[in-house]
């Protein structure tokens, strides 16, 4: 199945995958905790998301990259020289794209999260606190499942963004659908063939994740009554 | 860190020329997309099905998938063709310049059509009522009152689309541009200054952003203003 050109593309359509959900899973974790610290009390961590969010949607998530996966790898040196510790880090393109991925839409799902736990009766936490919960029992047991429903439409944008910004990663060289589309299309001379069967992959991954999310949207909002069931 | 070489007037010339090519590509597209973004949202809300299907269908495309795609596509695949090569809108279609404007000017058509049309829908139906009862024409009713409300109501989304667009003008340097991006990675591979040199096309993006952000909500305050809580 993975010989020809076909195959090619397919098993840069899995790296694709693979690289859009680890960076998913590790941008809504990013971007919970900060969400959490922004709706803090604590003055620093309430600034420090201010600027983490600033940063980010003030810099080009191309330059992002590039700054940290030619930049990053130098700098990480220098930490392991200065220390005296005898080594060396290579980062690879699949690392650093999901370092990369995962601070910039880290910070976008901090965005949609703090606007999902703010909708969330702030009587809840205080019985979860009258029942003798930790916080970190209160953050996984009550907010979060709640925080989700409120957080799905966002989190559903944020997605599509993140799977169609793995395509910057074939920038650094790592093989994902575009960088073997362009490698396969230069090959057999055909570039346009495979490039445009490469976008039908990638409106194919967002059809289907829109179908899915429609599904989770829905379990999640099991016993919720809007408007129209007067 | 090695700040030094940005004091040498070659580097900040490039930089400058960077900075010239992003701001040339941003204000570009966006006025050409905004041009084509209202009859495109018109359509998007016409009577006619066939009308509104296609205009959601080319958003639902360029929309789900990735814009260095869509690049690559136009400017890489585009000499597949023989009968493209030999035609006269090859000296255009063969230039990095040219595609990169057609693509970004494409791409954001679709996103600012979409911002448009859910604008236009959103306008209460009675200040339409009210100007049909005034026997305005069709076109009248558009140019009067629904093109001024829902651009109004757009606009803080539309600051937003700017500032993406923005972002995405540092896709210009996969396809041989010196923008902004290209300089900064030029400049990294004359001196091998990571770092350095990204982190000052960072800092030029930085303030660019935040021009954008500032002059958008000073007209907001102004465009909106009808719309602000009243202060006593």
């Amino acid at each position: 199945m993975f010989d020809g050109y076909v195959g090619q593309i397919l098993r840069g359509l899995l790296t694709t995958l693979e690289l859009g959900l680890v960076s998913l899973v590790v941008a809504t974790t990013i971007g919970f905790y900060a969400a959490l610290m922004a709706l803090s009390e604590n003055a620093v961590l309430k600034w420090l998301t201010g600027v983490y969010s600033s940063m980010i949607r003030g810099i080009p998530d191309m330059l992002l990259m590039l700054m940290l996966f030619y930049g990053g790898q130098i700098f990480l040196n220098h930490v392991i020289e200065w220390s005296g510790v005898k080594a060396r880090i290579e980062l690879d393109q699949f690392t650093a794209g999901i370092v990369t991925l995962g601070i910039i839409y880290g910070a976008y799902f901090m965005e949609t999260f703090r606007g999902a736990l703010m909708a969330i009766a702030p009587g809840q936490k205080e019985a979860a606190q009258a029942f003798g919960m930790s916080r970190r029992q209160i953050n996984l047991r009550i907010l979060f499942p709640q925080m989700i429903r409120f957080a799905l439409p966002g989190f559903t944008n944020n997605w599509l963004v993140v799977s169609k910004a793995t395509a910057l990663v074939s920038v650094i060289g790592l093989q994902d659908m575009v960088y073997r589309a362009k490698q396969v299309g230069a090959a057999s001379h055909e570039p346009f063939t495979w490039l445009l069967f490469t976008g039908a992959l990638y409106l194919a991954i967002t059809s289907v994740s829109l179908f899915l999310l429609r599904l989770v949207e829905r379990k999640y909002s099991v016993g919720v009554r809007y408007g129209s069931h007067v | 860190m090695n700040f030094g070489i940005f004091l040498e007037p070659e580097t900040q010339q490039l930089y400058l020329k960077g900075l010239g090519m992003t701001v040339q590509l941003l204000l570009g597209s966006m006025l050409m997309s905004f041009l084509l973004a209202i009859p495109m949202a018109i359509a998007r809300n016409s009577h006619y099905q066939w009308l509104k299907k296609t205009v959601w269908l080319y958003t639902y495309v360029i929309r789900g998938t990735p814009l260095l795609l869509q690049l690559y596509l136009l400017y890489f695949g585009l000499s597949q063709f023989a009968v493209v090569r030999e035609s006269a809108a090859w000296a255009v279609l063969s230039s990095p310049l040219y595609c990169a404007f057609i693509v970004f000017t494409l791409n954001e058509l679709a996103y600012t059509t979409e911002i448009f049309a859910g604008a236009i829908r959103g306008l209460p139906y009675g200040e339409i009522e009210a100007a049909k009862a005034y026997g305005m024409s069709h076109l009248t009713i558009l140019r009067r009152i629904v093109l001024p409300s829902a651009l109004r109501q757009s606009l803080p989304a539309y600051s937003n689309e700017f500032i993406i667009l923005l972002h995405s003008t540092s896709l210009a340097f996969t396809v041989t541009l010196l923008d902004l991006t290209g300089a900064a990675n030029e400049i990294y591979s004359q001196y091998y200054l990571p770092f350095e040199a990204f982190m000052v096309a960072a800092a030029i993006y930085m303030v660019l952003t935040y021009s954008i952000v500032r002059v958008f909500r000073f007209a907001e305050i102004r465009l909106l203003a009808y719309q602000r809580p009243r202060t006593a």
